[in-house]
């Protein structure tokens, strides 16, 4: 390479350049190949520990979940292949029915959420700075409790024995002293998704204030002075300006909700036909020591997962990525 | 509008009344639970909302006696584990991002995708080949097991999180100072550590929750007291005696361990939600 001439170039870019940042993309090899030495030995440690501690699992979770294999018998470990995922998929009343279960809970918190989360999140938007705070504060509490916390809590009010609800909407039709919400499916399941709900909008109410605040007022000013309604001021200009932060919000908590355990663990352990998929998961493998047939209930989740992303990202165009593009500093 | 700070009285009357609905939405859950800590056990079954005598005696079981063994050690265990996983993602994403923030260098949207990727990451699919890894290494039941994985939490936040807070520090800041005669560290040190620490400190306190809230890692790689953190152990709380529930005494542990949850909303709401949502939407 001719490198008199890089050399004169490049000390001819330093002097003229403001920041190196540009410059740095153009500049010759070795510079650019000792650069990207430094930025993987000072990232690399954080990237390859989270690898570590999730692609070696599951890398390892799919290979068991090939073997017929229990703790409890370790010495009877065999390869079945695909024998674990057919068992699965046949047994109707437990597998079809907790992924029925996670979906409706899934779809469910997502579309209340939304709509509670949109309405705190304008709340919040439209206050006056000093109960913008205090709105704030109030709201992050339950975003910040720990979710067995906030499973315990609603367990308790609506429990039979220690709960006051029964005792307050008494005067509701189907509701009287000898309601045991946690014994039937539809009671349980509106408890457990309460409490899933509860705890998760906050996070909803804050993408959305985010989204919210970058809609150009301009926008909404000028459709009031042509004299849009509320109504159409929401439908037509805030509403698709903030598409980008509603797409985002919806994808991470539908997958968050996809992983519901803690509240179902709690309140019903899994009775009432209120089992999901993660319980699953955890009773077959952790409870039953069914190592191998509780690694293809995790593939199959792990894969649901991807399947719920895959939908998003290429049906509904979730640009998960917009807000760290990684085009380094401006 | 309501931003200009004058309100008719309707508009007044508008706002307490959403501000109340929202306090109370928020707040209700946790005053149930919180009214339910000072029930004498006789209260328990009264089917009402605050008891009817006031009791310190369901703090006093899990901090000072009976079940005290089996929540203190608990409470250690969470605080020990949390904070030690809470600082190396910390320190790690620091890194990261900084390097992401600064450096140019091929692989930057790989190490960004994998951090989003694994935070997406259902826990229950790692945690089977994990009890199993870990029992045969001996890392099961242990201060250890528990911080490795955590860190599957508290490091793809960290780094998204700092990332896009990194990214809006003015780094020719360290430029202008070292024009102004200053050493390159010096220049670090007082030009852009004041800018970072912030971020540092607020993506701190979101790793914190994260860590603090794990319930699948606690109860699926402890068996005994000792790594069990106060999630995992709620649910294995037992009355007094067989035939009494744990209903005082797991509500007192619960409003034990949200008091650092609220202490922390307290005072640095703003940063929290700034750290939230600058990780997740284009800011």
């Amino acid at each position: 390479m001719t490198t008199a001439r890089d050399t004169s170039r490049r000390q001819k870019r330093e002097s003229t350049q403001s920041t190196s940042k540009t410059g740095n993309r153009r500049k010759k090899s070795n510079r650019a190949r000792s650069e990207a030495r430094l930025g993987w030995l000072i990232a690399g440690p954080a990237f390859f520990i989270m690898l570590a501690v999730t692609a070696y699992p599951i890398a390892q979770a799919v290979y068991d979940s090939l073997f017929s294999f229990r703790l409890t018998a370790p010495d009877d470990r065999s390869f079945v292949f695909l024998q674990n995922y057919m068992t699965i998929f046949s047994d109707t009343e437990v597998f079809w029915r907790a992924l029925l279960v996670t979906l409706l809970v899934t779809v469910v918190t997502v579309a209340v959420e939304l709509v509670i989360g949109f309405g705190l999140a304008l709340v919040m938007h439209k206050a006056l700075m000093r109960i913008r705070g205090a709105l704030r504060t109030a709201i992050l509490v339950p975003y910040g409790i720990i979710t067995v916390v906030s499973a315990f809590a609603w367990y308790y009010m609506f429990d039979i024995n220690s709960g006051f609800v029964n005792n307050w909407f008494g005067w509701v039709p189907g509701i009287d002293s000898d309601l045991d919400w946690f014994a039937n499916f539809g009671t349980a399941i509106t408890v457990i998704m309460a409490s899933e709900i509860w705890k998760t909008t906050p996070f909803i109410a804050l993408l959305l204030l985010a989204g919210l605040a970058q809609v150009p007022d301009e926008l909404v000013e000028a459709s009031k002075v042509d004299g849009a309604s509320w109504r159409q001021q929401m439908t037509r200009v805030i509403l698709p300006n903030m598409k980008a932060a509603i797409m985002v919000a919806v994808l991470f908590r539908a997958l968050d909700a996809f992983r519901i355990f803690d509240n179902v663990f709690i309140m019903t352990n899994g009775g009432a036909g209120t089992e999901v998929l993660s319980l699953l998961a955890y009773r077959t493998s952790i409870g039953r020591l069914e190592i191998g047939l509780g690694s293809a209930v995790s593939v199959i989740l792990f894969l649901c997962v991807l399947l719920i992303c895959f939908i998003a990202i290429k049906f509904f165009k979730v640009d998960l990525a917009s807000g760290t593009d990684a085009k380094g500093g401006k | 509008m309501a931003s200009n700070g004058k309100l008719t009285g309707k508009q007044r009357l508008g706002w307490t009344v959403l501000t109340i609905v929202v306090l109370l939405y928020a707040l209700f859950p946790v005053a149930a639970i919180f009214a339910t800590s000072f029930k004498t056990p006789a209260d328990l079954g009264n089917a009402a909302f605050l008891p009817s005598n006031w009791t310190w005696q369901n703090y006093e079981m899990i901090l000072l006696g009976d079940a005290q063994g089996l929540f203190l050690t608990a409470l250690r265990n969470s605080i020990g584990i949390t904070l030690i996983a809470t600082f190396i993602a910390v320190v790690l994403a620091t890194l990261c991002a900084y390097a992401i923030a600064r450096l140019d260098f091929p692989g930057k949207k790989i190490i960004l995708g994998s951090a989003l990727a694994v935070s997406i990451f259902p826990v229950i699919s790692v945690v089977t080949p994990l009890f199993n890894l870990w029992r045969n290494i001996g890392l099961y039941d242990t201060w250890i097991g528990l911080i490795i994985p955590y860190l599957s939490l508290t490091l793809p936040i960290s780094i998204w999180t700092l990332a896009a807070f990194f990214r809006q520090i003015p780094w020719d800041l360290e430029q202008a100072a070292q024009v102004d005669g200053a050493t390159q560290w010096q220049a670090f040190r007082r030009a852009i550590v004041p800018l970072a620490m912030p971020g540092v400190f607020t993506t701190a306190i979101i790793a914190f929750f994260i860590a603090w809230n794990d319930f699948v890692y606690g109860i699926s790689l402890t068996s005994t007291e000792a790594a069990r953190p106060v999630p995992a152990a709620l649910a294995f709380f037992t009355g007094a005696s067989q035939f009494e529930e744990p209903t005082g005494a797991i509500s007192a542990a619960a409003i034990v361990v949200t008091i650092p949850v609220v202490v922390l909303v307290l005072f640095f709401q703003r940063q929290i939600v700034s750290g939230l949502t600058q990780g997740a939407v284009k800011g």
